[in-house]
């Protein structure tokens, strides 16, 4: 087995859709990055966008398929729907998912609708990669994750992945798959590492993970916020109580099933996003198992999500708005007391 | 060209202040002791100081995460700035924007935004406030080359030229789009045609020659306001920085950036400084003062209290009830 980070994993994703099938196409800002001037060239292929995810596709697939673009989202995203209804299958790079507001009308109204409003004739097959997530000081306007924004939307799948492995899997399906996905990437794991095999098979969409099983109290961790659930998990291990961590992946569809599984198991819940509280994954996945699971439930379920503000630049103030470890334990501890 | 001493005490004293805070940034992004993205303007130190030296005060502006150079052109206060870069309690923004957010409305700022072209339609609003409310003031927004290929530039454009508006586009033309050349992304030969699609009046000028974008600047309010039209204006100058700190600027040749410097915008000045009647100890002097000003900001900066994690929950509304926040 070797290991791999999220950015090589998504990396060789892309490569081997690209090797698999030459209707694969990317476009994004600097997404090969670095186009000289044409009396001093400088080095082509030099970026692979801001986080070099994509860096040597250029020189691997040619200009043709790998294409750089002007900073026009509404221009390559629209392109990318009628390029995927004709029969490509692009994949576009969404810079940071904080640009979603200058070209969220292709998406919400052109992808999304396409099949269901035209008779359902034509699909849609494109993917939209994104950076999303606090925490790299990166201010209001770099810094959000809108998942429940996407997942709110009928006609758009969501796919959130947390490791290297996932990553790979889930980026596998998702260009293979027929209807407009959201991919999105988080900026504090790119550099993180698992094992990942040679021959990755890909992980179908809408089926989640548990991460770590336990009987007394399910926890469910939004990307990036697995990583705070396991730190919790350990550390209350130690008193004796058992958590098991949910990893739904995807968020549209959403592996309802496996959740449910643990909520009838444990009966205590904590859910955690680190996206704003208001209409967000954490209340929707909060209002299937009040539904769903009702008589199940020894006591209320535990939201944990950032506030009802945008994300402040400040260190102090984001790591407040950022759910932590230590929150995660109290509420541990208060569901399993009640 | 006939503009009063005290100004051009001002524009020399801006366009050293503004290098000298860049190159202090460049050095702390370095050592890594600020947090979060930093871009610096090393280049645009003409363009920043000539258009605000023609602007009043009080005029509007919007800028972009490359704001450093603007905010201090705007006379926002050196120390509010720095603060603000550092994430502390004091800065300009309260530490809740950061190094591409400094922006203070009571200076004229509209905001320095970290989306492309997000500010031509804002200022195309105040602008629209001013002439609704029969206001004097002036409006310009800055943007780069790489924002005119955007819909929010070319719907400003449209509706401010479709309703008479007198306002600035100022392009500064720095040669990157990220890092991306204009040469592999402009679709006219010279970018200033781009508003002829609007039929808006358009010029351009040397980027790197203060005196003459604060010329031209000057006309183009005097221009615009008498004709109430919008007018497009294209400095050209040379993005000496990577698109952030930290870029390895492998896309910019050292050649490339070895010929720029030979139009450097600081060194330009310099050289210009005789024709306006300034002695070689008189640029020293000034020098030395901007860079006591930078040193006194950096150190003040450094020393300020962070803001108190619970600070992250003010000023979300005007009106909104605190409990519903959490």
């Amino acid at each position: 087995m070797r290991e791999l980070t999220v950015k090589e994993a998504i990396n060789e994703a892309l490569v081997e859709s690209f090797e698999n099938d030459k209707n694969v196409i990317l476009m994004g800002e600097d997404i090969a990055g670095g186009k000289g001037r044409e009396n001093y060239p400088g080095t082509q292929d030099s970026w692979g966008g801001p986080f070099g995810v994509t860096q040597g596709l250029l020189t691997k697939f040619g200009p043709e398929r790998v294409r750089d673009t002007t900073i026009t989202e509404a221009g390559f995203f629209g392109a990318a729907v009628g390029a995927a209804m004709t029969g490509l299958r692009p994949i576009v790079e969404l810079m940071y998912v904080d640009f979603a507001g200058v070209c969220f009308d292709q998406l919400m109204n052109q992808a999304a609708k396409m099949r269901y409003m035209f008779g359902g004739k034509q699909s849609v097959p494109m993917v939209v990669r994104t950076v999303v997530g606090a925490g790299f000081r990166a201010g209001s306007e770099h810094s959000q994750t809108l998942y429940s924004l996407y997942a709110h939307i009928p006609g758009l799948k969501v796919v959130a992945p947390y490791d290297a492995f996932d990553a790979k899997g889930l980026l596998l399906s998702a260009i293979k798959d027929d209807d407009p996905v959201i991919f999105m990437e988080h900026k504090r794991l790119y550099m993180t590492k698992c094992d990942v095999p040679e021959d990755m098979k890909p992980i179908p969409l809408g089926k989640g993970r548990i991460r770590r099983p336990g009987k007394d109290v399910t926890i469910i961790a939004i990307q990036r916020m697995n990583l705070f659930a396991e730190e919790a998990a350990q550390k209350i291990s130690e008193e004796n109580i058992d958590c098991e961590i949910i990893d739904p992946r995807t968020y549209s569809p959403l592996d309802e099933e496996l959740i449910f599984e643990s909520v009838r198991k444990t009966g205590r819940v904590i859910v955690i996003d680190e996206s704003n509280p208001k209409c967000s994954l954490a209340s929707e996945i909060t209002s299937l198992i009040s539904e769903k699971c009702f008589n199940d439930l020894k006591t209320a379920v535990i939201k944990i999500t950032a506030p009802h503000t945008p994300i402040p630049f400040s260190p102090p103030m984001e790591d407040f708005y950022i759910p932590s470890t230590k929150k995660i334990i109290e509420a541990i501890k208060k569901v399993h007391n009640a | 060209m006939n503009i009063d001493k005290n100004k051009l005490n001002w524009i020399y004293k801006k366009l050293f202040t503004i290098r000298f805070f860049e190159e202090r940034i460049k050095k702390i992004a370095k050592e890594k002791s600020v947090p979060g993205y930093l871009h610096t303007c090393i280049g645009s130190e003409a363009i920043c100081v000539g258009v605000m030296s023609a602007l009043s005060d009080d005029d509007w502006i919007s800028s972009t995460y490359r704001n450093h150079g603007h905010a201090i052109a705007k006379n926002c206060e050196l120390k509010q700035i720095t603060s603000e870069i550092y994430g502390r309690s004091t800065g300009i923004c309260k530490g809740r924007g950061g190094s591409m957010h400094i922006s203070d409305f009571d200076k004229g700022m509209l905001g320095s935004f970290g989306i492309v072209a997000a500010g031509p339609p804002v200022v195309l609003g105040a602008a629209l406030q001013e002439k609704i409310n029969g206001g004097t003031k002036m409006s310009a927004t800055f943007f780069g080359d790489g924002a005119i290929h955007n819909g929010a530039f070319h719907e400003a454009a449209g509706l401010a030229k479709l309703w008479d508006i007198p306002m600035l586009f100022v392009c500064e033309n720095n040669g990157y789009a990220e890092a991306t050349a204009t040469d592999w992304h402009l679709n006219t030969k010279e970018l200033k045609d781009i508003a002829k699609a609007y039929d808006m009046i358009s010029y351009q000028g040397d980027g790197n020659n203060v005196f003459e974008v604060h010329q031209i600047t000057r006309d183009a309010i005097i221009e615009s306001k008498a004709k109430n039209t919008p007018i497009f204006l294209e400095f050209k100058n040379y993005r000496f920085s990577g698109q952030y700190e930290g870029d390895t600027q492998l896309y910019q040749p050292l050649e490339e950036i070895e010929e720029a410097k030979k139009n450097d915008p600081i060194k330009k000045s310099i050289e210009m400084a005789s024709e306006y009647n300034f002695s070689s100890d008189e640029i020293k002097k000034i020098q030395t003062d901007a860079l006591n000003e930078v040193n006194e900001a950096f150190d003040f900066a450094e020393t300020q209290p962070w803001p108190n994690p619970e600070d992250a929950l003010e000023e979300v509304y005007v009106n909104y009830p605190k409990e519903l926040l959490r």
